[in-house]
């Protein structure tokens, strides 16, 4: 069985470390957040300027003032600090966030990210992402292996336009988790009753 | 020398015209100066250059500027709420210049602050580093970025004294400071104007040499993706 959103998203937050500060992107990475290991402290950056981000608030907590990076309301925390734009992508240029959890369309083998833009289609920006593979120490990606037609996701080399070059860490997809490594991408987990055959068979890029 | 104006119109007198830039705050719907853009709009200015985030929704925010064509470029890092902005983007209409989030905010910044140009790592190997110099430091890759200047800068904050000293709430301090800077004119609306002494000298966020115009607004402050949890 292929892992689910949830799934997946638990097993990324097995990559958090005790202390570090982590930006979360929006879709599968923001549910990263319920899956948080006991013992395990996270600070989460919104890069529109806050450090130490709370869940959504309750009805009677709602502040137009108070919203995270996909303009959700959301809440503060005791640890909350806030800051302007310029400030906070400083702090990701400058490679004081550890580690960044982002969504992707294509991931080439040897790290090129492709998470912003489809030539044709609706064009909607960039926002954040090139800032954050760019600065943060670490860029792990939390994707389906393959399209809905089933062809991989995980290339050779993207055919969308690029997000940024040789930046990706891992990937955790639906069927495995991926490191990128010299010559290729090596399949260092696999999902539950996942078999290898079927990670080869969805995998156009090189598997060392 | 009074920096209080009365009414947006009167803070925006004899400082809007055809073709000028803008630097505005905010991003998505949150701390947007809402009021200074609709009293633009009914300026009535137009083929303007605005550099924002994000270009509010198609009834709210800048969105409202570019229903009636009053903008002729958007620098912006996301443009994804606006239905106006894409059918004028795809019919050719408005340009649009893509910037990283955080390198408009640079840009912004750097604009404010006497420096022309600074190197970036954001962005090398994409569209974004095309046609811009590259250069080495210590083995790594980066490209020039240029300091943005505007004609003018509009900016939301929470409170200011009476001589521009700004402090922000919460998440809509983001691009608000950094626009500030930018501008040679700035306008900052305000919620809330208290006497100069009652805010603490050392939590300003936005100190009034940069503020030249303040103005007392009404805010919507209108919520895009209002999320709650149950329990």
């Amino acid at each position: 069985m292929a892992w689910t959103r949830d799934q997946m998203a638990a097993r990324a937050a097995q990559e958090l470390q005790d202390g570090w500060y982590v930006n979360l992107g929006i879709g599968i990475p923001t549910l990263v957040s319920n899956y948080i290991p006991n013992g395990i402290d996270v600070t989460l950056q919104s890069e529109n300027g806050m450090l130490g981000m709370g869940p959504f608030p309750t009805e009677d907590q709602i502040d137009p003032d108070l919203i995270n990076a996909g303009k959700q309301t959301i809440t503060e925390l005791k640890r909350t600090s806030y800051f302007g734009s310029d400030t906070s992508f400083a702090m990701i240029r400058g490679g004081k966030i550890n580690m960044a959890i982002l969504g992707a369309m294509e991931v080439a083998e040897n790290g090129d990210l492709a998470n912003w833009m489809i030539p044709g289609k609706l064009v909607k920006g960039m926002g954040g992402a090139m800032d954050l593979v760019a600065g943060v120490g670490r860029v792990v990606v939390v994707m389906d292996h393959a399209n809905k037609r089933g062809e991989s996701k995980l290339l050779k080399s993207c055919t969308l336009p690029l997000t940024g070059k040789a930046v990706v860490h891992r990937i955790i997809t639906n069927l495995a988790v991926l490191d990128v490594v010299p010559g290729g991408l090596k399949v260092i987990e696999l999902a539950d009753n996942v078999l290898m055959e079927e990670v080869h068979s969805l995998t156009e890029a090189t598997l060392v | 020398m009074r920096k209080i104006y009365d009414t947006p119109e009167e803070a925006l007198k004899d400082v809007l015209f055809d073709g000028m830039t803008i630097a505005a705050g905010g991003f998505g719907l949150c701390g947007i100066p809402e009021v200074l853009i609709k009293a633009i709009k009914d300026a009535g200015v137009k083929n303007l250059t605005v550099a924002s985030n994000n270009a509010g929704v198609d009834d709210f925010g800048l969105g409202i500027l570019l229903q009636t064509k009053q903008v002729k470029k958007m620098i912006s890092s996301y443009v994804g709420e606006n239905d106006t902005f894409m059918s004028q983007y795809l019919g050719g209409e408005l340009e649009l210049e893509f910037n990283p989030q955080g390198t408009l905010a640079e840009r912004m910044r750097a604009g404010g602050a006497g420096i022309p140009g600074f190197y970036t790592k954001t962005g090398v190997g994409t569209v974004i580093a095309e046609g811009k110099e590259h250069k080495d430091f210590d083995g790594e890759t980066y490209i020039l970025e240029t300091g943005l200047k505007t004609d003018l800068a509009i900016i939301k904050a929470w409170k200011s004294d009476e001589t521009g000293n700004l402090i922000y709430r919460k998440t809509s301090r983001n691009f608000n400071p950094a626009a500030a800077t930018c501008g040679k004119i700035c306008v900052a609306e305000v919620e809330e104007i208290v006497p100069s002494g009652q805010l603490n000298p050392d939590l300003i966020h936005t100190p009034g040499i940069y503020v030249h115009r303040i103005v007392q607004g009404a805010h919507e402050k209108r919520i895009e993706q209002r999320t709650v949890r149950t329990n």
